[in-house]
């Protein structure tokens, strides 16, 4: 009787220590680099030029039919509290009331290289599209909200005041050929519009050019596995809300392990054509012992 | 199987008080769902952009088919190792498996905000193979139906001995069908939950850099797995104290305390496996800062060992009141795990707060106690407690 079971559950030991081993190995090995795109574009926004005069909001509303957030101001003009269903685009302010130190800083969808959000998507209504623009379909999508659990920027916003809801985030003015409205209304060149490759050159030459104005990095150029919008700012990044995340993509751990263990889906038929063996060895058992018994 | 073990409905009235009581409960879930969809997720629940997901998930869904896993964890003691004189507890298991994946099911449906366009599923070219949300979907879609073709005989043997000519007919075809596709069937019905279970811990790892490290390690995955199969265990036992004591069942403890030394080790994998994760990752300091987070952690490892140690001994195990709190504390242990990975320790940022709101909590009572009545109507229409002299019948 042993040996079908025996090879059950060595199986399953199997499949137990690949999982473990998978899980642990990937602790610390490096992830496979991802590479923006070639044509990706973003944008690059100065916290230090930026002087919070919010036209950047109106012209994302305008550009995308977006209805202002009232709620605020008592149904008087659009003040939103944080990006929301009314708000892709947003200018906050950081202030230190004891240093003074302050910083106006634009937050909007980031354009991941290597996006969580798409990843999570079951139907790809969220998908990296032409230029890396991560783009979202409503006709595919089920209203899971995966995405903004995934989202490590916590950037797609949930219509909840609607009974047919669909998810809000910039999608970099994708419909518009002149490229985001934001950086074409931007009175003071604070947040630009271009290539990756171009922006990410002209902060590093704004940071060689003014070595004492800025935190001597840009956010973005790396972190999770890099973003397509990239920041630079005279105060620490993570004031800002964008918070010192490692350099590995947000979906490499989860993929990484799911992708050892469903690889060509070869382990789960494995499993099942051991497991219907051990099932039908067990009726033949039981079968002969109830005709030796005499029974039907 | 000797005719004395045979399940046989347990006959009865059907609208008992008890019965109608939890339909009432069902009925204002109901009308709650209506409600819902009517006025959108905003004003019906105390989800926000910071937890879009709640009790709903975390409990309908996440927990639920966990403690559902009855069924899944009695049949692969059963099936693989073969211990036939277990087999009057898979069908009572099988019942409350597959109310528990069907309310998830319905759970997700009331849950997510479009829901026709799960019209989507049948178009595989369109599926991101990436996502662990998909996968869980659709595992727990088709273990949903696995679970009621598995129990399918049940119904058949009725129709077989009904009055109606018509079921007759359908009883005397369909039921060597079921039993020939059985073994195929019990083996979906073990690999299904295998993958889906353990998925449900890899769901979150996609929000891994917003877990808390005390929960946020590569191993999800098999700690969900190993807890499922704990909290199944824990089901079962529930279930078969509250049919003795309710509706008048022999105890099955004999079986159970079999069945329960199988908890050992898996308690014991469970709680090295999670103990050396926290080394390894050197979080050791973070599990006795005693904050929210700590505590929590705390309390989940010592509900487990609690358990375990309540398992120790045949002695232990053969205590029928005994063995009912272990069972207690392996669905507790296993349940504030599944809460503290899916809302404790996903920390969306300081300007975010989730309670679930009185019709969330509503929905999940009503749906649970409908579960309930579904049950016990069941077991009194059906072939599902294995045959013995009844008594009484709630």
């Amino acid at each position: 009787m042993g040996i079908s079971r025996r090879s059950a559950l060595k199986v399953m030991a199997a499949a137990t220590a690949t999982m473990v081993g998978t899980a642990l190995s990937t602790h610390e090995t490096q992830a496979a680099a991802v590479v923006p795109r070639p044509d990706a574009v973003g944008m690059l926004y100065d916290a230090t030029r930026c002087i919070g005069c919010k036209a950047c909001m109106v012209a994302c509303n305008e550009a995308n039919n977006v209805t202002p957030d009232t709620r605020a101001s008592g149904g008087l003009w659009d003040m939103p509290v944080d990006l929301n269903e009314h708000a892709k685009n947003i200018i906050k302010v950081y202030r230190d009331p004891g240093t003074g130190e302050q910083s106006f800083v634009k937050r909007q969808c980031m354009h991941c290289v290597d996006p969580a959000c798409v990843a999570a998507c079951m139907f790809g209504a969220m998908k990296k599209g032409e230029k890396g623009i991560v783009s979202y379909n409503p006709d595919l999508c089920i209203g899971c909200r995966y995405c903004q659990m995934g989202c490590p920027f916590n950037v797609p916003k949930f219509e909840w005041s609607k009974a047919i809801p669909k998810i809000v985030k910039c999608e970099l003015c994708r419909h518009r050929i002149q490229g985001p409205a934001c950086c074409e209304v931007c009175p003071v060149g604070a947040v630009i519009y271009g290539k990756r490759t171009d922006l990410l050159a002209d902060a590093h030459q704004r940071l060689a050019q003014y070595p004492g104005r800025y935190v001597p990095k840009v956010y973005g150029e790396h972190e999770v596995g890099g973003t397509q919008v990239l920041y630079l700012a005279h105060v620490n990044f993570d004031k800002l809300g964008l918070p010192a995340y490692g350099n590995k993509p947000v979906p490499w751990r989860v993929e990484m392990i799911q992708g050892t263990i469903y690889k060509g889906f070869v382990v789960p038929v494995a499993l099942y054509g051991l497991l219907a063996a051990v099932m039908l060895r067990n009726r033949d058992k039981s079968d002969s012992a109830k005709s030796k018994e005499g029974q039907p | 199987m000797n005719e004395y073990e045979r399940p046989q409905p347990l006959g009865g009235a059907l609208f008992t008080r008890p019965v109608i009581t939890l339909a009432v409960f069902a009925g204002i879930a109901g009308m709650l769902i209506v409600w819902r969809f009517i006025v959108g997720l905003g004003a019906s629940t105390a989800l926000n952009d910071g937890y879009p997901w709640g009790l709903w998930i975390a409990f309908d869904v996440v927990t639920g088919t966990a403690l559902s896993c009855g069924g899944y964890s009695i049949a692969l003691l059963v099936y693989i190792l073969n211990r036939g004189k277990y087999h009057a507890l898979i069908r009572p298991a099988l019942v409350t498996s597959a109310f528990g994946y069907t309310i998830a099911g319905l759970s997700v449906v009331i849950d997510v905000g479009r829901p026709w366009i799960a019209y989507q599923l049948p178009f595989f070219w369109e599926w991101n193979v990436h996502s662990v949300l998909l996968e869980v979907a659709l595992c727990i879609m088709t273990y949903t139906i696995v679970l009621w073709l598995e129990l399918s005989p049940a119904f058949l043997e009725e129709a077989r001995i009904s009055s109606y000519a018509m079921f007759r007919r359908i009883g005397d075809f369909w039921l060597p069908v079921a039993e020939k596709s059985l073994p195929w069937l019990a083996a979906l019905g073990m690999l299904l939950p295998t993958m889906h279970q353990s998925s449900l811990g890899s769901l979150m790892l996609l929000s891994g850099p917003r877990l808390h490290p005390l929960w946020k390690t590569s191993l999800l995955p098999l700690l969900f797995l190993l807890s499922c199969i704990a909290m199944g265990f824990g089901a079962v036992v529930i279930e078969g104290a509250l049919s003795t004591k309710f509706l008048g069942r022999k105890p099955e403890t004999d079986m159970l305390a079999g069945v329960g030394f199988a908890m050992l080790p898996l308690l014991g994998l469970y709680l090295g496996i999670r103990l050396i994760d926290l080394a390894v990752r050197g979080q050791f300091a973070a599990l006795f800062a005693f904050d929210l987070y700590s505590v929590m952690s705390l309390i989940e490892l010592a509900l487990f060992a609690a358990a375990g140690v309540m398992l120790a001994t045949d002695r232990l195990r053969r205590d029928a009141g005994n063995l009912f709190r272990a069972a207690m504390l392996l669905v507790l242990a296993g349940a504030l795990y599944r809460f503290d990975v899916f809302l404790v320790a996903f920390r969306p940022g300081p300007n975010w707060s989730y309670f679930p709101s009185v019709t969330e909590i509503l929905v999940t009572s009503g749906l649970v106690a409908g579960e309930i009545a579904g049950y016990i109507v069941l077991i009194k229409l059906f072939p599902i407690m294995a045959g013995e002299p009844q008594t009484a019948a709630a």
